[in-house]
């Protein structure tokens, strides 16, 4: 990098101004949080919201210590989190499989678009009742409710990926006499990975909400379930915990396919000057 | 081996879906490490016509023959360039080079011992870990000639390969273009709208007509080879652009 550097006067050096921008950006997220949580201590601490609505965040932490020490916490984000694992593995391996179908195919998407349009524009609480009637109220309604949810953002993601690919690397390859299997792993996977990878992100998000859907449909156990149940006992501390490890478990999972794509797409890093 | 176009012609249907001619009827010959230039009014089927002889697309009437084949898919040992680099941005220079080398099913370390020893003839041993984003116009329309330098083509097409540069990198890198063929001799056609430049290039500059691009004009460049930067300012090579200039005016606008 250093001997390119040179040669593009362009370029800036980061000085002390940039620097202490960069480092602000960075950590403007961490301060949004923080301003966030003292917000809501002063709302709590003056009751400006009545505790049963708004509990003070000590309050909440001491249920969240609570929770954790009882077991419950873990065991219902576990049972959450298998949903979720299970329905990104399965919605995302479908989304990629037809996405990268319709793209070779356009005629498929002719076929396809009415099932799939139609499934996307129908709100997935409404017909989340009736996949727990057919997949029973276990493990496996979650699983689908999460893999739908999680299906259509990869789906469109990989078509748009796949139809990006340069048409003169296509034909370069094909002038190479590249195989199926080579140009799929030389040229379309790579010029893919960007767009596929944003919509890895989207999806990442989603998967909670998914899995949570279902749970408020069938009742038994998951985060989704311990909210419904919380709230009918005025717990609302308990409610806010179950709330925020949601919160946190779609940060990380979100957090990951941003690792992902700073770790594999660093050749964009190198572009973006 | 000859290059053979016989009453070669192109069509695209149109949006409803008529059949428009884009090139030819087209014969002529390329003989075995000819270097022909061909030079057209933007739209007359110069594209079309690379990409029929690289066996990329097939021609709507009439055939291209290498030797007593048919093209009509890609060949073994041509190869092709475009007027963008059309590099990988996710691969390295090197690897960028290398690509030929790796769908060929070469072991890596061969490979990158052939590409490091084209690196030092284009001039781009220091950028050999660069990618594409970091190199400049030139520098990029290097790594995509030794891209195709690596495969040791028998034929080279060349789609405006330095169209997208400034005068002086294009000045440069066709004389280097000269020197790498003086080193492999191959049969070479190139596409290019600069008419200086396929004078001081070629064997023969071909000039096509507008859309569909028909052959008006098949002029050889007698000048002896090899060429040096000077020869532009010589009578022979001032009365020949301005042959070639003057058939490209009588199409007209
Ligand atoms: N795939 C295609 N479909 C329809 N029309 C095309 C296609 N490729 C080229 N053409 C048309 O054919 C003509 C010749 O194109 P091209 O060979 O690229 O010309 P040139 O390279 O001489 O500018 C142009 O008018 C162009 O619009
Ligand atoms: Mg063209």
């Amino acid at each position: 990098m250093r001997k390119t550097a040179k040669r593009n006067p362009g370029r800036q050096e980061p000085t002390a101004g940039t620097q202490l921008g960069t480092n602000l950006r960075r950590a403007s997220p961490f301060l949004t949080v923080f301003v966030l949580l003292l917000l809501w201590q002063w709302v709590s601490a003056r009751e400006i919201i009545s505790h049963i609505l708004v509990p003070p965040p000590a309050e909440v932490y001491r249920a969240f210590i609570k929770a954790m020490a009882a077991g419950t916490l873990p065991k219902h984000a576990l049972v959450t989190l298998e949903e979720m694992l299970y329905g990104l593995l399965i919605g995302l391996g479908i989304g990629l499989v037809i996405g990268y179908a319709i793209a070779k195919a356009p005629l498929l998407e002719n076929i396809l678009s009415p099932v799939i349009v139609g499934f996307q524009s129908t709100p997935i609480v409404a017909y989340a009742p009736l996949l727990v009637i057919w997949f029973g109220s276990g493990l496996a309604s979650k699983v689908v409710t999460t893999a739908v949810i999680v299906f259509f953002p990869m789906l469109v993601n990989t078509i748009v990926g796949i139809r990006s690919v340069s048409p003169k690397l296509r034909d370069l390859l094909r002038s190479l006499k590249a195989g199926r299997w080579q140009t799929f792993r030389h040229l379309e996977i790579p010029s893919a990975l960007p767009v596929v990878l944003a919509g890895l992100k989207t999806s990442a998000t989603l998967a909670v909400i998914g899995a949570v859907v279902g749970e408020f449909v069938s009742q038994g156990s998951g985060l989704g379930f311990l909210v419904t149940s919380a709230r009918n006992l005025y717990d609302t501390p308990l409610v806010f915990v179950a709330v925020l490890t949601m919160t946190a478990i779609s940060l990380t999972l979100y957090g990951l396919v941003a690792y992902v794509e700073w770790r594999f797409l660093f050749w964009q890093r190198r572009s973006n000057r | 081996m000859r290059l053979s176009l016989r009453e070669l012609s192109i069509s695209f249907p149109n949006p409803v879906g008529d059949m428009l001619p884009a090139l030819g009827p087209i014969s002529f010959d390329v003989a075995e490490e000819e270097f022909v230039c061909v030079v057209g009014p933007t739209g007359c089927g110069k594209s079309s016509l690379i990409r029929a002889l690289a066996g990329l697309l097939r021609p709507t009437a009439g055939s291209a023959r290498y030797g007593d084949e048919t093209i009509d898919n890609p060949m073994d040992r041509f190869a092709i360039m475009f007027q963008d680099a059309s590099l990988m941005p996710w691969r390295t220079v090197l690897d960028n080079i290398a690509l030929p080398l790796e769908i060929a099913g070469l072991p890596r370390d061969l490979r990158y011992d052939r590409v490091r020893a084209l690196l030092s003839q284009l001039h781009l041993e220091q950028f050999e870990r660069a990618y594409p984003a970091e190199l400049s116009g030139g520098m990029a329309q290097r790594v995509a000639l030794g891209r195709v330098i690596v495969q040791q083509p028998r034929v080279l097409l060349l789609d405006e390969p330095f169209g997208a540069l400034d005068a002086l990198t294009r000045e440069k890198l066709s004389l280097e273009l000269l020197r790498l063929r003086q080193r492999y001799m191959q049969t070479i056609v190139m596409v290019t709208h600069d008419i200086s430049e396929a004078v001081f290039l070629a064997d023969r500059v071909i000039v096509l007509s507008r859309r569909p691009g028909r052959l008006v004009a098949d002029i050889a460049v007698d000048l002896t080879r090899p060429r040096a930067p000077d020869l532009i300012y010589e009578k022979p090579f001032l009365q020949l652009t301005r042959r070639v200039r003057a058939e490209i005016e009588d199409l007209g606008t």
